[in-house]
């Protein structure tokens, strides 16, 4: 641990995995949920803007560092995790599916079913369910977010007291990407009494905010000169060499926490350059975030070391508590509070439903949005939005397909022609809104059945893991189709969702047979195909899904058995992970610690509370694109190399980005070479996170006779 | 049993019905040396060939009603020609002989057309991808907004026809692009007969190259006979391997050379028996295995595991008779995975088999 520190305290560089999802220069890679939260904020006003934000930049890295802070975890690791939805920590099984039908069918509360939630009145019921108070999850998680991005959200941050104000100035560094934002830092190390401008700041125009902050940095970079404490003089010299996250405002959180007390001024610079992510190892950040939040939460007493970047909270106290703020918070409109609670008592759950409520929450919001006087409507409303989805997010942390539902939201918004009234507005919006559900979710949904159903043939023995609504519309659909096959479905604790899959399909009449993971290795050898859903795709070709996955198809890959990944297009996401650790959801560390229905095993009973007892509820895990033999999207079927083309479109948006960057860049690194060579499409990424687009030129880099110069060209850059 | 089938007829339409790949057959007649005097016969072969093109060039079809198969046949008589280009020439004329008098009703007829030559031969791949393809690249372009039909049609023939041109074009590219990888003193493996690797062998013994070549005898049909006998008309150095021979010879091979019937989504081929182990052999001694195919093999197809596609039967003589007890394995293809190919040599560059995914995407979508 202690070499590690210092490792870690020296570069202040975050990020642990290269791919991490910090995005260094450019915001929008950071987070996927949060781009759009971010866009809206400053270059909010331009609809470009947006569009480009979803696409990531790895961050910089090199290996050796990422291992070395992943093997010392804590701190330094980047929180790509705002992303990831967090699962709920309950045993309930709710049905993934977001078909209303299939919902009801299973275990799940009576609520649960997405369809009901919109309604503006369940919300007391709703938390009497079962499931609510295992619930937990970060309300801080959100609060870090939004902090960093949303300008525009400033009317509701205020009112809602739960933002950060420091906006502006991350919206500066992503707009001069390079030089200023690495001088930014250090000036607003010094900074202690910006909170007052902020109010200021939000008001004023772009332009004002930056003029004011150009004054105060410059008073600030004199205090800073002078001297504050000892570890700064530390910090400013690396802040160089890692210019690349600019927005790292919070590069310092590792060194900080190990030393427990900061110096206050180390906290002010915090604030004035907020990460977009929040790394909960932040304690200052924490409690700030805290404050604003509308969601309390306790922090889990005995944290995960490694894990400590994530919110780790206990469960079940927010609830309640939340219940009673519901008077007071005005600005949250009904539906989309509704939602909330259902997300934070674990009522509605599973990928594709959590984005359709939330879309229909949303389409709620705007049939009762009604702009304010001197406003203009695309301008509030992405405001608007913006804090709900804060909200939505203090309640769980968005999956990655939600916050693709959200940008289209937000980019539709900004591309209204200005010439439609605002009932005009409204209504289009409202029919995108339907359309998106329709197009990326049931009809693609529809598709895939339809492909994957042309690869279960006579005498299959299909596996499946966990329940995932696509797999069980397939195995439906190719059961009704007359195929015979077999269906194996394991399971695995604590949430034991495969019940409710096995119960339905038990009850249409399919062969089953049921097992635990822990008999995985036996049952594969009798496997003809794996069939897994996911909550995303990334674009290196890891396939994010439930913890447990992984194993599955490690084995299935030992076994030489094809594993499917179900996958709408709408859950591919552009960012580039690694593992499993630098951004996940942790569930109730209760969960399983407790047996359901065994009082007999009861040896945690009285220890989970000791201080030498840690206890990991992991939701998701990453599956590496090798052990993935195929993907079935709505496009068709599609290689999971990783060189995926959305990889490459990734890098091409980022080109203008890179002209700017590219001066900073003196080191390059190769590193998406597609097994291990020159040899495929792939991205170049430099040290400082940038990537170089050298997917067109690599593709045929062999033709006339370019293969060796290429080589050479990425040498060179290695070098 | 399926072995002793003879079907010998090519041409006949229900061969499917037997359950004998035509695809197959034809190759067979084209490439193979199934007697001891092949090379007699491989010169007859040779001989006719003349004779066969001026004859097919003409697609006159005076009387009687015109057929899309009867042309495509007509084209595939000639063992220079693909059957994916034969299928792209029979529907171009399928174009110029159309009634039709409006766009509509011509596309109606050539998605009909087409539709008949995929299912006449469905163990094609290439020609079902062929079709395609065609239907993309002809339906794909400003002739819908020509507001005089006939102008229209006649584009619609033009870019059928630079279609045709472009893909007969393309085993030269692949020559071309693939001479950078063979150097001098190399040795390399090939299998079976396939007309694209003859082509790039045969571009590196023209510019002088010195290397030589390992034929495996590509059994059933011993195609590989044919392909040693024209390199030993080209001087290049030719060793003759029975198929089991691969392994014993593999390290002194310095890369691997293989055709490919189609080449599927997720960048694995579709080739003739033999080809997966061979790979798989190279890969463990880490030989790299080229695979050189043109662009209109690109089958959006996404084979999980050899028994994933239907297979393509064809008859095999083991020289004595075989019990009806025991069975024999007839397939004529099988599926080698990317992961065991180094580079695909196309006519759209020389790429990597993960690329593949992304060009078809690019073709079809």
């Amino acid at each position: 641990m202690d070499a590690r520190r210092a490792t870690t305290t020296v570069p202040r560089v975050r990020q642990v995995g290269f791919f991490t999802p910090n995005a260094p220069p450019t915001q929008p890679s950071r987070t996927q949920s949060f781009p759009l939260d971010s866009n809206s904020p400053s270059p909010s006003n331009s609809p470009a803007s947006n569009s480009l934000l979803p696409v990531m930049i790895p961050p910089p890295r090199h290996l050796s560092d990422n291992l070395a802070h992943r093997a010392t975890s804590p701190l330094p690791v980047p929180e790509p995790s705002a992303f990831r939805r967090r699962f709920r920590g309950d045993h309930v099984a709710v049905v993934g599916s977001y078909n209303p039908t299939e919902t009801l069918l299973g275990a799940s509360p009576p609520l649960a079913s997405p369809s009901s939630r919109v309604i503006g009145d369940g919300e007391f019921s709703e938390e009497s369910s079962p499931g609510w108070f295992r619930r937990s999850n970060s309300a801080k998680f959100a609060s870090s977010f939004s902090g960093g991005f949303d300008l525009t959200s400033v009317k509701s941050s205020e009112t809602l007291g739960f933002r950060q104000d420091q906006k502006p100035v991350v919206a500066r560094s992503k707009e001069e990407k390079s030089g200023a934002a690495v001088v930014e830092p250090q000036i607003n190390k010094g900074r202690s009494s910006s909170s007052n401008t902020k109010p200021l700041k939000e008001k004023t125009t772009k332009a004002e905010r930056r003029a004011l902050q150009e004054a105060q940095r410059a008073a600030k970079g004199k205090n800073v000169s002078e001297g504050v404490s000892s570890s700064r003089p530390v910090k400013q010299k690396q802040q160089p060499v890692q210019k690349k996250d600019a927005q790292q405002g919070a590069p310092s959180i590792a060194a900080s926490d190990r030393k427990g007390g900061e110096l206050p001024s180390e906290k002010e610079r915090r604030k004035d350059a907020p990460p977009p992510r929040m790394q909960f190892d932040d304690k200052s950040r924490v409690e700030k975030a805290k404050r604003r939040a509308v969601v309390n939460q306790t922090e889990a007493r005995n944290r995960v070391e490694l894990f400590r970047h994530l919110p780790q909270y206990e469960h079940g106290t927010q609830l309640p508590d939340l219940e009673l703020k519901f008077f007071q918070l005005d600005p949250m409109h009904p539906a989309v509070y509704k939602v909330g609670l259902q997300y934070l008592a674990g009522d509605i759950s599973g990928g594709n439903a959590r984005c359709i409520a939330m879309l229909q929450a949303f389409q709620e919001v705007i049939k009762d949005y009604s702009t304010p006087p001197a406003k203009s409507l695309s301008r509030d409303l992405t405001a608007k939005i913006s804090s709900y989805v804060s909200f939505l997010i203090e309640c769980r942390p968005l999956s990655m397909s939600m916050g693709n539902a959200i940008r289209f939201l937000k980019s539709r918004i900004a591309k209204l022609p200005l010439t439609l009234s605002e009932s005009e507005s409204k209504a289009s919006l409202c029919a995108d809104i339907v359309h998106f559900i329709n197009e990326k979710i049931v009809l693609a949904d529809n598709v895939i059945i339809r492909h994957a159903a042309t690869k279960i043939t006579d005498g299959d023995v299909l596996l499946t893991y966990g329940s995932s609504c696509i797999v069980e519309m397939i195995l439906l659909y190719a059961y009704e189709l007359g195929k015979q096959f077999r269906v194996v479905i394991v399971d695995s604790h604590p949430k034991l969702e495969g019940q409710a899959l096995l119960r339905r399909l038990v009850g249409k009449g399919l062969s089953c047979t049921y097992t635990h993971i822990n008999a995985i290795s036996y049952i594969m050898q009798e496997v003809t195909r794996v069939f897994l859903g996911a909550s995303s795709v990334l674009s290196n070709g890891t396939v994010f899904s439930r913890v447990g996955t992984a194993c599955v198809a490690m084995v299935a890959h030992a076994y030489r058995v094809p594993v499917l990944i179900c996958c709408e297009a709408y859950k591919f996401h552009e960012r580039v992970q690694l593992d499993s650790i630098c951004s996940n959801e942790l569930g109730d560390p209760d969960a399983i610690a407790k047996v359901p229905g065994r009082m007999d095993i009861n040896y945690l009973d009285n220890v989970t509370n000791k201080d030498n007892l840690q206890l990991l509820n992991l939701m998701y895990d990453a599956t590496p694109a090798e052990y993935v033999s195929m993907i079935i999207t709505d496009y068709g079927m599609v290689s999971h190399d990783p060189t995926h083309k959305r990889a490459c479109h990734c890098a091409r948006v980022y080109e203008g980005a890179l002209v700017d960057i590219g001066k900073l860049v003196t080191n390059w690194r190769m590193l998406c070479l597609s097994e291990g060579s020159l040899s495929s499409g792939s991205l170049a990424w430099d040290t400082s996170g940038t990537i170089l687009d050298i997917y067109g030129y690599n593709k045929r880099l062999t033709k006339n006779a370019q293969f060796p110069s290429c080589v050479d060209a990425a040498k060179l850059q290695m070098d | 049993m399926a072995d002793t089938v003879q079907n010998s007829n090519p041409e006949n339409n229900n061969n499917n019905n037997n359950n004998i790949s035509a695809y197959y057959q034809t190759r067979a007649a084209h490439h193979a040396v199934v007697t001891s005097d092949w090379l007699a016969q491989a010169q007859a072969a040779v001989g006719r060939d003349p004779d066969d093109s001026p004859e097919t060039a003409v697609p006159t079809v005076a009387g009687k009603p015109f057929s899309v198969i009867d042309e495509f046949n007509s084209w595939r008589k000639q063992p220079d020609l693909a059957e994916a280009v034969a299928a792209i020439r029979a529907l171009a004329a399928v174009i110029r002989n159309c009634q039709a008098t409006t766009m509509m009703e011509l596309e109606i007829e050539l998605k009909k057309a087409s539709d008949s030559l995929k299912s006449w031969d469905t163990t094609s791949i290439s020609l079902t991808a062929g079709c395609d393809l065609f239907m993309r690249y002809v339906s794909r372009t400003s002739a819908l907004e020509y507001e005089d039909f006939n102008s229209a049609k006649s584009r619609l023939i033009e870019r059928a026809e630079k279609f045709g041109e472009i893909s007969c074009k393309a085993r030269r590219i692949i020559g071309m692009l693939s001479q950078d990888f063979i150097f001098d003193g190399c040795t390399i493996l090939v299998h079976g007969f396939s007309r694209v690797v003859f082509e790039v062998l045969k571009t590196a013994a023209h510019s002088k190259k010195l290397f030589r070549v390992f034929c495996t005898e590509g059994r059933p049909d011993r195609t590989g006979l044919r392909l040693s006998h024209e390199l030993a008309k080209l001087d290049v150095p030719v060793k003759l391997l029975i198929d089991s021979a691969v392994a014993y010879t593999m390290d002194e091979v310095d890369m691997v050379f293989v055709g490919a019937d189609g080449v599927v989504e997720s960048g694995g081929i579709i080739n003739m028996m033999g080809t997966y182990q061979i790979a798989l052999v190279a890969h463990s001694m880490n030989k790299p295995v080229y695979v050189a195919a043109e662009s209109y093999k690109f089958a959006r197809l996404y084979p999980l595991d050899q028994k994933d596609m239907g297979p393509a039967l064809r008859p095999i003589d083991f020289g004595v008779p075989i019990p009806s007890k025991v069975e024999v394995e007839t397939s004529a293809w099988d599926y080698t995975p990317p992961q065991y190919l180094t580079l695909l040599f196309t006519d759209l560059g020389v790429l990597t088999p993960s690329v593949v995914s992304d060009e078809l995407i690019q073709l079809y979508l």
